[in-house]
């Protein structure tokens, strides 16, 4: 399949993204309401404000972490689909951090809990990265089941060891030293006014996760021996690439990603651990990491961009009949068009390139 | 422990295995063809809302059964649309299966009974009753036999037997036929399928629908025979348990049945005791939730005998040119 980058890496996603849009207008349609009137309540709804704005960032901070972490392994060929486990025992990680001591200040809890998250995401992932490695087991069942294994794993935690008085399966709250400065104090102090949100510091980490992971994999001979690994496995050993160091750095790498998740999620918001403190981000993570391409700036786009959707489909639900589960159906369709129905638009948009344009394959590399 | 308590967990095991083993079966035959399957729980979902939907508004159970068995074929003909004809990833056709089953349920389910996402619950000729085996109530009083009989194999729905029938049933469909000689063949060597003149395409199509509908059966076993109608995922994850007990199975019939009525047993436990004594040790019942996972993450390491899939499994096929 020969085509130009900017076919590859825009037009596509972008003929995938307005299918999966319209499929979905046509499901609202279904319903019995209006689909344009429903886009322009959730792009009002997502970017409208700077409360709006505030709602979108925050969740776009948890879909940047899951996102890069799904992109890492698919760069390796790898698909983890655990990054869900993964962030639910980071959100352990960095809870046991603000928990362990009276924190004075939040700029000295908030490298340890940087640290506790990555490590237990990262551990999270080491063990169906072994098995893959060592065992062959399969790294996708592994790790869904490592997802169910961590949801039993804090249930439990939060009804025994780390319960809190009272009634509700939560940990105690996190002392004052732990809270990160959120949007308002920022801009507050310049004199911008922003609305109450959850947004906080973590969302410039999570820009900061993008250009290192850029780094990583383009600018590193540890990201060249990942996607070397990704394209082909026998070349990769051929080179002298030891598959069992790429799988394991990879997705302890992926791993870490993901539970730093927990430090927008946890320390960021909640301040306690809950039982459930993902809600889905890992899986969001996936068609993140899809609609990008794998690519850190698509990653950074894709991840705002389902930031809107979870914040406008919030906002509909408000004000129409429409229930905010209509987030999960787009997110299901641009997952279905963007990653199992590619070819469906792959193959007619090739054709139309063979037929009218340029031979592309004579001027431009082929992407991947 | 009395007799009676063993019955009655022996009893819920049967109930609760029914839907799994369906679904591990589903997932048996779309496997055994090179399909992987991890949409089993959106097909459940789908099947178990619009059988509950549909019994729920016509009053009529079988009418539900055909609805469920229906909208579970139809998730199976987009899986395999984007698996085998477009050759996208088999993985991430079913994760993106699962969220579209999880949303448009609740979605519907509000805009058809506006119930906050479940269907009314359904009155008894919308659901499944349970059939009487022949003399259940005589030998009722014979101590041991008796019991077993009458309260433990008899009393169920139909789905419940049509469940345990369907095992030997896809042994012999898998082992004894033409049909599953080349669909195991398929999942292994497809080029060696095509060689032979056989049609790889439709031989998957026929696996993935075959899947559809067992999946649908055990989705509307699920809202209509073990429930009372639908409510939010009701599912709660057993789709990934039926494909853990696949593995824990290595892809064969009777081991299915086996590894389904084990974790049938620890979600019955599980139902019954918050937690239990075990060699004078307390296990927490989420240890007895998580243990089908932990299982099957032994087994699949290879500790425990050796789970080995079939070879050409999650691959399209591409035929040489």
């Amino acid at each position: 399949m020969t085509l130009p980058k900017w076919a590859d890496v825009v037009l596509i996603p972008l003929i995938n993204l307005l299918l999966a849009l319209f499929v979905s207008g046509l499901v609202v349609l279904m319903i019995g309401e209006d689909p344009i009137n429903a886009m322009k309540i959730m792009v009002n709804g997502a970017v409208g404000s700077t409360y709006g704005w505030g709602y979108t960032l925050f969740y776009a901070t948890n879909f940047i972490f899951t996102g890069l972490a799904v992109a890492v392994a698919f760069h390796a060929r790898l698909f983890n689909i655990g990054g869900e486990g993964q962030a639910q025992l980071g959100a352990l990680g960095v809870a046991l951090v603000c928990l362990a001591l009276p924190w004075p200040h939040w700029t000295l809890a908030l490298p340890f809990a940087i640290l506790g998250g990555a490590v237990f995401g990262a551990a999270w992932a080491a063990i169906p990265a072994y098995l893959q490695a060592r065992r062959g087991s399969h790294i996708v069942i592994t790790t869904i089941m490592f997802n169910f294994i961590a949801s039993a794993l804090l249930v439990y935690l939060l009804v025994s060891a780390l319960k809190a008085p009272g009634m509700a399966p939560e940990s105690a709250r996190f002392p004052e030293g732990t809270f990160l400065p959120n949007a308002r104090d920022v801009f507050g102090m310049i004199g911008v006014k922003f609305a109450r949100s959850p947004l906080n510091v973590s969302f410039l980490l999570g820009l900061v996760a993008c250009f290192l992971v850029w780094l990583l994999l383009w600018r590193t001979r540890l990201g060249y021996e990942i996607r070397a690994y990704g394209h082909s496995e026998p070349a990769a050993i051929y080179a002298g690439i030891s598959p069992f160091r790429i799988t394991m750095i990879t997705m302890l790498i992926s791993g870490a990603l993901a539970g730093l998740m927990a430090v927008n999620a946890v320390q960021g918001e909640a301040q306690r651990l809950l039982q459930d403190n993902v809600l889905g981000a890992g899986f969001v993570g996936i068609a993140v990491a899809l609609m990008g391409r794998s690519h850190p700036v698509g990653v950074l786009i894709a991840a705002v961009l389902f930031g809107a959707l979870y914040q406008g489909g919030a906002e509909l639900e408000f004000e129409t009949s429409v229930p905010r589960e209509m987030v999960l159906v787009i997110q299901a369709l641009v997952i279905l068009f963007t990653g199992a129905l590619d070819n469906m638009v792959r193959g007619p948009v090739t054709g139309a390139f063979l037929r009218f344009g340029r031979r592309p394959g004579a001027t431009t590399k082929a992407a991947e | 422990m009395d007799f009676n308590t063993i019955i009655q967990i022996l009893d819920s095991t049967i109930r609760l295995a029914t839907p799994l083993l369906l679904a591990c079966l589903a997932g048996l035959f779309s496997e055994r063809s090179g399909v992987f399957d991890i949409g089993l729980e959106a097909k459940m979902l789908v099947a178990a809302f619009f059988s509950a939907a549909v019994a729920a508004t016509t009053g009529s159970v079988l009418l539900g059964l055909g609805a469920g068995i229906a909208a579970s074929m139809a998730f199976a003909l987009i899986h395999g649309i984007a698996s085998i004809t477009f050759r996208g990833d088999q993985l991430i056709s079913g994760v993106a299966l699962n969220f579209l089953a999880s949303g448009m349920t609740v979605l519907i389910a509000r805009d058809w009974f506006n119930q906050g996402g479940r269907t009314p619950a359904l009155m008894d000729g919308g659901r499944f009753q349970p059939i009487d085996l022949p003399f259940a109530t005589a030998v009722a009083d014979v101590p041991v036999l008796g019991p077993i009989y009458s309260e433990l194999l008899s009393g169920h729905t139909i789905l419940v037997y049509v469940a345990f029938a369907m095992v030997p049933l896809t042994w012999y469909i898998l082992f004894r036929t033409r049909f599953g000689l080349r669909l195991r063949a398929v999942g292994e060597n497809p080029g060696a399928v095509d060689t032979a003149g056989i049609s790889v395409v439709r031989l998957r199509y026929s696996a993935v629908m075959i899947a559809g509908v067992l999946c649908g059966i055990a989705g509307a076993y699920l809202a209509t025979g073990l429930a009372a109608g639908f409510v939010k995922d009701m599912t709660a994850g057993r789709g990934f348990i039926a494909l853990a007990a696949l593995i824990f199975a290595k892809w064969r019939p009777w081991y299915a049945l086996g590894a389904c009525l084990l974790f049938g047993l620890l979600d019955a436990i599980g139902n019954r005791y918050q937690s239990i004594e075990l060699l004078g040790v307390a296990v927490p019942g989420q240890f007895m939730q998580a243990l089908p996972y932990i299982l099957t993450v032994v087994i699949l390491a290879g500790f425990v005998g050796k789970a080995i899939p079939p070879r050409a499994g999650g691959e399209a096929y591409v035929k040489e040119r």
